[in-house]
């Protein structure tokens, strides 16, 4: 793979293209972007068929081990691949250790192991077994394996410097096994850098993985609600200092939109895009703006996609803002989605987000989505799929455009919501 | 989207079914057409003109209760080659409620589909779903299981709420009896569904636009399914659907009420036997003369894991097809059998709910399939050798043939071998 970047501004992010991705280099994805995220190489609750209604989806598919690890044996019976095994064509595929969707419990590694957690419960792995299942799974990427057990708060300083060391050693216990295997020719690996919250060691694990032949960096162990975002901004910023610029970073675990648009200043340029997954099983919809309009008398207006207000009140009478102080209560909604349960949308028949060209925009009303949410009905997840997958594919694409024309101030101050009066109000 | 060309729509019948729908909106709202007529059994082959479209019978309509086909969007329906659908009026009067989804276009606008609905009374679930306060002459009294309140669903009530759906097709409110009760129970419902489907016809204030069929009552006995017969036969109603089947009745009974009844039924109006969906009892009952079926058990099974195939079905959760990389039918023609193995599927159910959802389109497919090769054996003239076929397939020796469908076959002179 080849970075090229078309634009870089210290403190303001990065724009470009990761070109020749694939075996046959045909792929290739803008950054900043996100990784298409699936169960098994299925995006949650869609078919072919339904997955298609979406246009311009990423190029790259990203598959986990925790889901893929248990069916290890029948992958290499099948020996022709994961790809073929899921029925997926003409895809970029990259296979990640965990779901960013669905954390897992903690504890369980150790010095020579990891642990990922399918169907059925624990798996552990050893660098030979992750290595194997690479070499079944054949993807176009991957990342090494590492012990990344450092977002839970008061994790010691003992513990942090603990995980730097072991994705350290595992990354060159992996890269040995990489470069000694056929079946692994042209797939490319990234780093892990680690370091929980603690600066040192996310330098020193910045520093030391950039030594190695890795074709990208994952940074790892900064998830949604394992610190405050200006703390992630710092190590980002710390650590990217320490990395190449030709080189692409992926940031695990990160995916709600304010987030992202602070991540991306930092110098990151992936994501993983599970954000819309868990907007769906909550039972809402991404409807946060992002409209950027380079027509001035559009600029004024409220944009198409309508800022809602989604400062939906707790049960105690809280508003619910941006914090999520606990990655495993996934389930809190943000304030850039609408929750469809709610009764005021009862009887609304506008679609989820006035202009969205998505399937369910097009074909559905707010009215339709709640009965299906109150009846329990599969089809709201389908529905609510495919809009929050276009409405978050969207928003990248606006992101990346915002960096082209140096309007980043404006796109924040769309989606993060101005102080006073653009959002409309319970409608 | 990938879709499967439309089934049963041959050129000419297009042609004859336009002209039909010109004057369809003169006239009344369905419109019948015996294509083929099989010479040796009782199976007929027809276009059945709706308000939204035609619909090629035989015809097995899949079961969308609350307003949704179980995770399958309406695009994928209709690429199914789907004509018409289900709605339950018990479901959708109780949520979102017919005022909500007369707002909303009726539930054709709400749900977004646009060929036929049919929608049943509501009388099923009082038999299968609710704790019965009460049947009286006024109607059926029951609490509502989401608040306690107690509701009466008289004929006029869920014909009133079956106009707000709007749906092309409408059932009468019988009186619901299971076929395992006899007794003079089983006669008091016949003769009240009979007043009842006077006070249903009265009731309804759309007769130019959605069509009222009558439900033939009468439990396992053939005396009291005559005199049903014969009463509701003489009122002016577009279609019959046959009821009070397909509970838990021994199937040697179950037959010989479905071609009794269809012995006593007009020619020229569709004959609906509700609630049959397994594939034997499709193919023996269009021999015995229905023309429409309506079952819960194709979408149901399907997320259960269970897939329908020729010869019967194939759990796909089971362990012997962790490895089996052929598709669950190597010669359908489905979305998911052109893209996906039983060993993907079978890892899928672990991770993700689209497995099922594959497993749902495959099923409809294969209903509709099926449906479609019975139409076309009966328009060709070669039904009996289609069932001949259909048996061997299914079953794997003759003595694992079903009784009663041995004899319900012979009984229209197609003896098995």
């Amino acid at each position: 793979m080849k970075l090229e970047l078309s634009r870089v501004v210290q403190g303001r992010g990065r724009l470009g293209v990761l070109k020749e991705l694939g075996k046959t280099g045909q792929h290739s994805l803008e950054v900043p972007g996100c990784l298409l995220h699936t169960h098994l190489g299925a995006v949650p609750h869609l078919t072919r068929d339904t997955l298609h209604t979406l246009s311009n989806l990423p190029s790259v598919t990203q598959v986990t081990l925790s889901n893929i690890a248990e069916h290890q044996e029948v992958l290499e019976e099948f020996k022709d691949g994961f790809r073929r095994f899921a029925g997926l064509h003409n895809t970029v595929l990259y296979c990640s250790l965990h779901d960013p969707a669905t954390p897992c419990p903690t504890g369980y590694n150790t010095t020579k192991t990891v642990s990922v957690w399918g169907s059925g419960g624990r798996i552990e792995l050893t660098v030979a077994k992750f290595m194997a299942l690479q070499k079944t799974v054949q993807p176009d990427w991957y990342q090494s394996m590492a012990d990344g057990e450092t977002w839970q708060s008061g994790t010691s300083r003992k513990r942090v410097r603990k995980s730097v060391d072991r994705t350290l050693a595992h990354l060159d216990e992996c890269l040995l096994v990489h470069q000694n295997s056929q079946e692994l020719e042209g797939v490319e690996v990234f780093g892990v850098v680690e370091g929980g919250d603690i600066l040192e060691e996310r330098v020193r694990s910045g520093r030391e993985t950039a030594k190695r032949p890795v074709a990208g960096f994952c940074l790892d162990g900064l998830q949604t609600g394992s610190m405050d975002q200006a703390l992630r901004t710092q190590l980002i910023t710390a650590v990217t200092k320490e990395l190449p610029e030709d080189k692409p970073r992926l940031l695990q675990g990160v995916g709600r939109p304010d987030e992202v648009l602070a991540c991306v200043e930092a110098g990151v340029d992936l994501f993983e895009s599970f954000f819309p997954f868990q907007a769906t099983e909550r039972g809402c919809a991404l409807c946060f703006g992002f409209d950027v309009s380079s027509d001035p008398e559009l600029a004024g207006r409220a944009p198409p996609a309508v800022v809602e207000l989604a400062e939906e009140k707790t049960a105690s009478g809280e508003t619910r803002q941006n914090g999520d102080s606990n990655p495993a209560d996934q389930s809190r909604m943000t304030s850039f989605e609408i929750d469809l349960k709610d009764k005021r949308h009862r009887d609304d028949f506008r679609p989820l987000v006035e202009g969205c060209g998505c399937y369910c925009c097009v074909n559905h009303q707010r009215a339709y989505l709640h009965h299906l949410l109150v009846t329990n009905e599969l089809l709201a997840g389908v529905l609510l799929m495919i809009h929050n997958t276009a409405h978050y594919h969207a928003f990248f694409r606006a992101l990346r455009e915002a960096l082209a024309n140096d309007k980043l101030d404006v796109l924040k101050r769309r989606v993060l919501g101005e102080g006073g009066g653009q959002t409309e109000r319970n409608e | 989207m990938a879709a499967i060309t439309e089934r049963g729509a041959d050129v000419n019948t297009l042609e004859n079914s336009m002209s039909l729908k010109k004057t369809l909106s003169a006239a009344s709202p369905l419109a019948l057409r015996v294509v083929a007529e099989c010479s040796v059994t009782k199976a007929r082959a027809c276009d059945l003109i709706l308000p939204h479209c035609a619909v090629s019978t035989p015809v097995f309509m899949p079961v969308g209760t609350q307003g949704t086909l179980k995770g399958i969007t309406v695009d994928q329906l209709e690429g199914l080659g789907c004509q018409i659908c289900l709605g339950n009026t018990y479901h959708l009067g109780m949520r979102p409620g017919p005022d909500l989804i007369e707002k909303a276009n009726g539930l054709h606008g709400f749900m977004n589909w646009k060929r036929n609905l049919l929608t049943d009374s509501g009388g099923f679930q009082m038999v299968s779903l609710v704790e019965l306060s009460e049947v009286t002459e006024e109607g059926v009294k029951f609490k509502s299981p989401y608040d306690g309140e107690e509701i009466l669903l008289s004929p006029e009530k869920s014909i009133s709420i079956q106009n707000s759906l709007g749906s092309d097709i409408m059932m009468q409110l019988d009186d619901v009896v299971s076929s395992t009760v006899t007794g003079p129970r089983v006669e008091e419902a016949m003769h009240r569904s009979i007043r009842w489907l006077d006070r249903c016809i009265a009731a309804n204030k759309n007769p130019d636009k959605q069509n009222l069929f009558a439900i033939i009552q009468g439990g396992l006995n053939a005396e009291l399914r005559k005199v049903c017969l014969e009463e509701m036969t003489q009122r002016d109603v577009p279609g019959f659907a046959i009821g009070g089947l397909s509970g838990g009745e021994e199937k040697d009974d179950f037959w010989r009420m479905v071609t009794l009844s269809t012995d006593h039924l007009p020619r020229e109006k569709p004959r609906y036997l509700m609630g049959v969906g397994y594939a034997v009892d499709l193919v023996v009952c269009v021999a015995l003369g229905c023309d429409m079926f309506d079952c819960v058990f194709p979408t149901r099974t399907a997320r259960f894991g269970s897939a329908l195939v020729p010869w019967g079905s194939l759990q796909v959760k089971q362990k012997q097809y962790a490895k089996d990389f052929q598709p669950i039918d190597p010669e359908c023609q489905c979305p998911t059998c052109r893209q996906h193995s039983r060993a993907y599927l079978h890892a899928l159910f672990k991770s993700d709910t689209a497995a099922m959802h594959h497993i749902t389109i495959h099923n409809i497919a294969y209903q509709l399939t099926l449906m479609c090769s019975v139409r076309q054996s009966i328009v060709d003239g070669c039904f009996p050798e289609f069932i001949r076929t259909f048996m061997k397939r299914m079953f794997p020796s003759r003595d694992q043939y079903p009784g009663w469908a041995v004899d319900a076959l012979a009984s229209v002179n197609v003896p098995l071998e």
